[in-house]
Parts: C-alpha cells; structure tokens; sequence
C-alpha cells in the first residue's frame, strides 16, 4: 500500500490539474505540442503498465514471502527459468517497438524545413543574457520580448545565441530548441489559437536564467498586418525636443524604436503595449509606467547582470527617467 | 610485529600515522567512507539551501548568482565526491574479501587513488572560502563556463579540483579490474563470482574508458581558460557543442558507473535476506555487461535539443530505449529472487526492495525521455531533475544505504541498530519521494530546471512547498543514519563472521572485521555462492587451498599523500598564476615518484606464529 500511494497520487495530479493553457505543456495549444503531447501520453501509458506489473508483483511478493517467526526452512534455490527470461526479454522489446515507432515519425515530422517556404513567416530568433530578440527577415522589423505571430501560418524560426548557450522554450506551444553561439538551428511552430503563450529560456545561462522570460501572441492575421504596418510606421520620438534628445543620446545608442537607434538591447518600438517591463515585470501587477521606470532606474535589482546600465550611471535624472517611462509606457501600436 | 622481508625490517606505524600511510584496502575503504560521507553531508545541505529557496514563489533568500553556484556545486560533489567515493568504500571493503584475496592488486595505487580523490575534493570545496565558486552547473557548458562569460576563479576550481579527483577514480578502476581479473581465489572462475564483484568488475572496465574522455575536455578547458586556448571558443574557430559531446561521452557511462555497482549491491542483498539464490544468475551478468555496453552508445540523448537532427536524434532515441531490456531483466530476476523465499526485514533489506519500484519509476521516465520529440518538452525541465534522481537517489543512494547496514558489521565488527535503521529508511524512503514525485509534474507544467526562483500564480506553488518538506525529510533521515553510526561506535566489537546468518559469498567466512591479511588461508572455491554451498553442506568453514605459511603483506608509504598533496598545490599555483608555487608542486609529486621509481619495496612477511594475533583493520 505504501508503495502504491506515490503511483495514486500521481495519477490524481495527473488528472486534476493540466496547468496553465497558456503555460503548460500538459494542456497543448498547438499541432507541435499537441504531437508531443500524443506521444507522452502514449509513453505514460505503456510505462504505466510496466510500472503497474513491477508494483503488484512486489506487493504479492513482499507479503507472500515474508519470513514468519521461527520458520528455519531454506526455500528452493531456483537457478532461473529461460521461458520467463524470454518472455520479459520480449515484451519490453514489442513495447518499445510501440513507442520507437511513432518517436522515429515525429522526429523526422518535427524537423521538416520551412525556411524556403512562401507561406511561412521566417523569425530569426536571437538570444541574449537575459532577452530575445526577435528579427522577422521578410518584413524587415525587429521586435524585442514579445513574439507577434499570425494564427494562420507556419512561423519557421531560425535560432541562434549572440553570448551564451539559451535554449527557446513556449511549452503550450511546441518543446524547446537550444540557441547556440555560432551556429543555427531551425524548428517550426503553429499557434492556431489566439491567445499570449508563455516562453521560457531553458538552459542556465547566467545568474538571472531564472528571469529570462517572454511572451508569444498569437493573433488573427489581419491584426499581424497592422502590427507588421505599425512596426515600419516611421518612429513616434518624445515629443519634448529636450527629451528625445537625452532620448536619443541615452537609450538609443542602444535601443532602438523605428527606424532610429541600434540593436544591441531590445527593440521599444510600441513597448507600453507588451504584457511586461524586461520579460518579468507584469504590467498588471504594477502600471506600466512604473515598472519602466523601476526599470530604468536600476536594472541590476530586477535582473542581476543585465547589460542595462543604472540610471547614476547614465546620468538620468529621476525626473527625466520618470518622462522617459511615461512616453513609453504610452508609446503603443494599434494593431 | 616481526617482519622478515628479504632481511630489512618495515615500519609499521599506529594511530594517524597508520591511517596516513595505510595500503590496506580496508582502511582505504573507511577512508573513503569517511571522506565521500562528508561530502554527502556537505551536498545534502546544498540540496537543502535549494530547496529553502524554492518553497515559496519570488523568494529572495539567495541571489540568482549563489544559487547557481549552490546547484554546481550539490551537482558536483553528490557524483564525484559523495557517490563515487562511497562506492568506492564499498568496492575497497568488500571485493577483496568477495574474491577471497589478501588485498588489492596495486595497494600503492589504492592509496594513491583514495588521496588524490580526496585532495581534489578538498581543492574543489575550498572555492566556498575563495569566495569564487564554480557557478555554471554540473555540466560547465562553454561558453558559459568559458574565460569570456566566467571571468573569475569560480570554474578553475571545477577543472582542476576534478582533475585531480578524477586521477583517483581512473587509478582504482584500473586497480579493481587488475584486482578481480589476477587475484580470485582458486575455482573463482568467471561465471562463480558474486553479483557485486561483476559489477564493479564492469563497472571498473567503463570507469578506464569514460574517464579519460573527461580528462581530455577538462584539459581543454582548462587550457580555454587558463592559457587562452580556444577548443570551445566560437569566435576563435572552436566549438561550444564539442564541449557538449565530450562531456556526455564521459557523462552518460558515469551514470552507468554509478548504477551498476548499486545493481550489484541489490543482488547480493535481495538474495540473502530471501535466503535464496539469485534469479537467474547468468542473465544478470548478461544484462549489466550489454548496460555497459549500451551506456556508451546513448550520450547525445542529453543533447536532442541542441540541434544534431533528426537522424542522429533518431537514433539515439532508439539506442536509450534500448537499455530498458537488459534493466528490465534484472528487475524481475530480482522480483523472482523475492519469489518463493523467505524475506527477512532488516534495514538493509528494505532499502534493497524499496529500491525496486522506486528505480523502475527512474526507469520508465528515462524511456519516456528518451523519445526525442517529447524529449523537447521534458529537456531542461525539473522533469529531468525528477527523473534523474529517481535514479540517482532512488537508485544509487538506497543502493549505498543497503549496502552499508549490510556490509557495516564485516567492516567495523558492529551491527548498526536497527531502530535506528528503520527510521532512516522509512524518513528517507518517505521523504524522497515526497521530494521527487512532484517535480515531475512541475517540469510538465512548464518549469525549467536550475531556476533560482518562480514567479507565484503559475501551479507550482503548492508541488515546490511538498517538495521541500520531503527534502526535510531526508535530511532526517540522513541525520538519523549519522547518529545510528556514533550510537553503534561506542558498542563493542561483537559481530560474528557471517551475522546475518545467511550469507553466501566469501566475506562471510571470515572475522569480522577482517584481519589484516584478510584469509589466514586462501579458501578454494566450489561452486556459485561458495559459503552458501559449504554451509548447506554442514561445513563449518571454507577448504583452504594451502597450507598455513608465512603471508607477503605490502608496506605502508607516505608517499601517496605527498604526490596528493604535491599535486594540489599546484593546482593553485596554475589557477592564481604563480607558475612558481606549480611548479614546486609538481615537484613534489614528481619526486616522490623518483623516489618510489628508485627504492625498491618488497614488503613484509606476517609468520603464521604472529598471524594468531589477529592484527585487525
């Protein structure tokens, strides 16, 4: 009974909660994770069973068996028995031919290359300590944080790492590919439901690995040809003459929105539009503006060894960080 | 202690002194036990710290930064300065004595080994008081562990502290397949020997081919760091994911290592408390060489997602789930060993039947993770950490806890208490899979392994807090294992040779502990369980193969810890760049060498008139 406790549990785990829809990789939200998902479900089965044997043979055995007080009698020594070493020789192997099957079809299914096809939306996806970056090479925009995609096509994405090894991770969408340095790799998802799915970096990669979260938004295609519109709109710079100079001097010799700035950070373009502030601050938890501006004032407390430099180091007054944040906790796309 | 060597007398010497300079593997076992049991306290609090961490969402009681160094170094020092080292207490106490032979094949090395590994742990710990500790997992992946992105002295210490360490371990693979293969007692052949002694036998024979591929990475890596090699450098025309291959080619059959020897642990152990024979005998040896085997065929299923394709994922998905046939038998041979005996209940068995569901639920998770494409959901997932530990733990761990109730009294004369016992086992048995159970689900919900912390609100609140109460639980019940081991301390001496009263390998004949020279008379072996066969026919002891004479016994040397030593401090000399200090190190190593090279030491004699004394370890 002790024994089989662990296994109720499980099971009852397994039953009550398949987690978050947008999270968890038990409650697919698409073909990709929905593929994996078939396959767990058939590799849970069947070692279900090989768990479900082992446990009742045990169980019989241990209370079958057990010595009883006094008793000095010595049990028959057995040497073994060939059929049965033949039969659990062979049912192990029919089962892993079960499983081995299916696990060779998606392997190869799960490879399959879109990045020549038209109908695809290509993504260079491109890891940092500690965020993404998000390069759509047909469109010619960069966004950071915050992966927009159309539910209608294919997104093949390219992957690549620009310091350490990350690995891109949206677990209700598809499983995880490793960004490498210096090399790149390729995989595909769908996002057939609209919705903001949860990714995740899955490979240690630095003190603040924990942190290194985005957003995937699946949204209908017309609103993705607004957005991809909004993102090649020419620049909307703070409209104080001042501000968008220290703007400019500070934040965009590093960021960029629009057409201005550099790549080295993320992307801001419609930043006061994203669900969170550097991947981990919720923008419902606290207004946006706070959170940019917590943010901007000292990175390093929200994410240890982030790149971003303090606000005493960049010289920001409070009251130039606190514009700087309003402008762009307002400077969202309509799409 | 009359001593006739070739007319010169050896220095015995008592008290540190003896344990210093002892080639005896006996002592070299209680070294080991001592030192890896250590290590394992200072894991198992590590392990506790990152549980403390994770109870609660958003918890702030270390920075991401110790944590990862809290991971490295549990990770670390629970393989190859907890696991390993216990093992190695057990294979230096027991194979000898299996095999019925008077000590190892090369004691030299033996100490050599046992201090080497010791002095590369201490050099690895020691990064704590640095204050530069290792902080890029167990793993080390370049480039994160590289001199650009790890540009303090954290990760020199992993290189070379497991270098040095890891000399040790290659040194007694060596000494224990040189052991079982020359010095088993006459009609010992292969296929007579204990399950424990083949799987250390298999186990040695994949320790001399997996280390070296260690060796050769964390050289190179060294060299990326220390002189500006660039192996792994990917600016520089090297590559990080060859740091990957290399590490798994070693990482992979470590596992194995690990594994293999508790296997053997468990058939000795179901077999004698069931007071039957092992199920199956010849398939068990069958099944752990082609483990073996298979071990070094599977490495890349740690790197489906780094990108090989879907050929190689391919195959190794179907190479990994492979291993589940030979594994398999061996669970039911052990299941048919329990079946029509008659089981005895002592702690040591209860760990050794507790081990078999719980390593078959290890198991079956390693099968679902081998399928490649759902592989890219549990990859870096706390359903690895869950998986892994279900084996490590749950496997290696419960082996260890076996088999130290079960050889404790042919290696100190003391049976350990048995209340005591049963509060450990149950504690620990409870506790872990308390602990493990529900990081299965976690990592199925979406949470990465090595995090230092969660946001709240996601479902994983709850699972996190079950987990760290079950990890209090088996710092309780390791606690109570430490308090059973002093309580037992101060009981005398009092086990018989075979105290369980149905042993049936060669230990058992023989004083416990055993003397120094372990068989007054080396025993001539008839059959598979060679006592149990003696005893089933009314013996009362083994037939000795030869007259009672004069026995060869090596001497003892100081040299092994001094080429340690020697080699320890020139691993800080090359790590904080005084190339003077490393050279004065190497030196010292060096020299002894010269010294052991140039002075020939032929031993001594034990005469049998002296023999009766009973020189115990």
């Amino acid at each position: 009974m002790k024994r089989l406790l662990p296994l109720l549990t499980g099971l009852v785990l397994l039953l009550s909660a398949c987690g978050r829809e947008d999270l968890s990789a038990l409650n697919p939200q698409g073909p990709v994770a929905q593929k994996q998902y078939d396959l767990m479900k058939l590799s849970i089965g069947i070692m279900g069973l090989v768990v479900v044997v082992v446990f009742i043979i045990c169980i019989y055995v241990l209370i079958r068996f057990r010595r009883r007080k006094g008793d000095n009698t010595i049990p028959k020594q057995v040497e073994g028995n060939h059929t049965l070493e033949i039969i659990w020789t062979v049912i192990p192997l029919v089962l892993l031919l079960i499983l081995g099957v299916p696990t060779i079809k998606d392997v190869f299914g799960l490879a399959k290359d879109y990045s020549k096809d038209k109908n695809a939306v290509q993504v260079k996806v491109t890891a940092h300590q500690y965020w993404w970056e998000f390069e759509y090479t047909d469109y010619g925009i960069t966004t950071g944080q915050e992966l927009i995609v159309p539910t209608d096509k294919v997104i093949s994405f390219e992957l690549a790492a620009a310091d350490v090894k990350h690995s891109f991770w949206i677990p209700a969408i598809g499983g995880k590919m490793d960004t490498n340095p210096g090399s790149t790799n390729r995989m595909y998802l769908e996002f057939p439901k609209e919705g903001v799915f949860r990714g995740k970096c899955a490979e240690l990669c630095g003190p603040s690995h924990a942190l290194m979260d985005f957003k995937a938004k699946a949204v209908s295609p017309e609103s993705f040809d607004r957005w991809v519109a909004a993102m090649k709109a020419p620049a909307v710079m703070p409209a104080d003459a001042e501000l968008a100079e220290k703007f400019t001097s500070q934040c965009l010799s590093c960021h960029a929105v629009g057409e201005n700035g550099g790549n080295s950070a993320p992307n801001l373009t419609g930043v006061g539009g994203r669900q969170t502030v550097g991947g981990i601050l919720y923008n419902d938890e606290a207004p946006t503006e706070q959170n940019l501006h917590d943010w901007i004032t000292n990175p390093e407390a929200v994410k240890a060894g982030a790149m971003m430099p303090s606000s005493e180091d960049t010289g920001l007054t409070d009251e130039e960080v606190s514009s700087i944040s309003k402008y762009l906790a307002d400077y969202k796309l309509d799409y | 202690m009359a001593s006739h060597a070739h007319g010169h007398k050896v220095k015995r010497y008592s008290g540190l002194m003896d344990w210093l300079t002892t080639v005896d593997h006996k002592k070299i076992g209680i070294l080991y036990l001592m030192a890896g049991g250590f290590f394992f306290l200072v894991g198992g609090l590590e392990a506790v710290l990152i549980r403390i961490q994770l109870m609660y969402p958003d918890s702030n009681i270390v920075n991401g930064q110790t944590f990862n160094e809290l991971i490295t170094m549990h990770g670390t020092t629970m393989i190859f300065l907890a696991a390993m080292p216990m093992l190695f207490a057990l294979m230096n106490a027991i194979i000898p004595l299996q095999i019925g032979a008077r000590d190892v094949a090369f004691p030299f090395l033996n100490s050599l080994g046992f201090w080497t590994f010791f002095f590369g742990g201490v050099l690895l710990n020691l990064s704590w008081f640095a204050g530069a500790v290792p902080d890029a997992g167990w793993t080390s992946y370049v480039p994160l562990a590289g001199p650009d992105f790890s540009t303090g002295k954290g990760v020199d210490y992993y290189v070379i502290g497991l270098q040095i360490a890891g000399i040790g371990t290659l040194l007694g693979g060596i000494n224990f397949m040189a052991t079982i293969i020359n010095m088993r007692a006459p009609g010992l052949t292969f296929m007579r020997l204990p399950m424990f002694t083949w799987a250390i036998f298999i186990t040695s024979a994949m320790i001399v081919f997996a280390f070296p591929a260690l060796t050769v990475g964390l050289v190179a890596l060294m060299f990326d760091r220390l002189f500006f090699a660039n192996f792994f450098d990917v600016a520089n025309g090297g590559n990080g994911v060859l740091w990957e291959h290399i590490f798994w080619v070693f990482g992979h059959p470590e596992v194995y290592i690990l594994i293999l020897p508790a296997f053997g642990i468990i058939s000795e152990i179901v077999s004698t408390f069931s007071r039957k024979r092992l199920f199956g005998y010849s398939s068990m040896v069958f099944a752990t060489v082609l483990i073996a085997f298979l071990g070094f065929m599977v490495w890349a299923h740690h790197m489906f997602t780094t990108g090989l394709g879907p050929v190689a994922n391919g195959l190794f998905s179907i190479a990994t789930m492979l291993i589940a046939v030979p594994t398999g038998i061996k669970i039911f041979n052990w299941l048919f060993t329990l079946w029509g005996g008659s089981i005895r209940f002592t702690t040591a068995s209860m760990f050794a039947i507790g081990f078999i569901p719980t390593f078959v639920m290890g198991g079956v998770t390693g099968v679902m993770l081998a399928s490649a494409p759902a592989d890219y959901q549990y990859h870096d997932t706390y359903f690895v950490v869950a998986h892994f530990h279900y084996v490590i733990v749950g496997g290696l761990i419960f082996g260890i806890f076996a088999g130290l109730h079960y050889w404790w009294p042919k290696m100190f004369g003391r049976l350990l208490n048995e209340t005591l016992g049963k509060i450990t086992f149950w504690t620990f048995f409870i506790g872990f899979h308390m602990t493990f159970l529900v990081q299965h689900f976690l990592g199925l919900l979406g949470m990465p392994r090595r995090v230092y912390t969660y946001l709240g609100g996601q479902g994983y609140d709850d699972m996190n807090f079950i987990s760290t109460i079950g990890a209090f639980l088996m710092g309780i019940g390791t606690i109570a294992f430490v308090i059973n081991v002093f309580v037992t301390w101060a009981k005398p001496r009092n086990a018989s040779n075979d105290p369980w009263e149905d042993g049936r390998s060669l230990e058992w004949t023989i004083s416990s502990p055993a003397p120094e020279y372990n068989f007054q008379q080396t025993p001539l072996v008839r059959g598979y369980d060679a006592w149990w066969k003696e005893k089933m026919e009314g013996k009362k002891a083994m037939t000795p193969a030869e007259p009672i004479g004069s026995i060869h016994m090596p001497s003892p040397s100081i040299l092994p810890l001094f080429m340690s030593i020697g080699l320890f401090v020139a691993g800080f000399g090359f790590m904080y760049d005084h190339l003077i200090i490393a050279v004065g190190g190497l030196v010292i190593t060096l020299g002894c060498m010269v010294i052991r090279s140039l002075f020939d030491d032929h031993g001594f004699h034990i005469e049998p008139e002296d023999q009766e004394k009973g020189v115990q370890a």
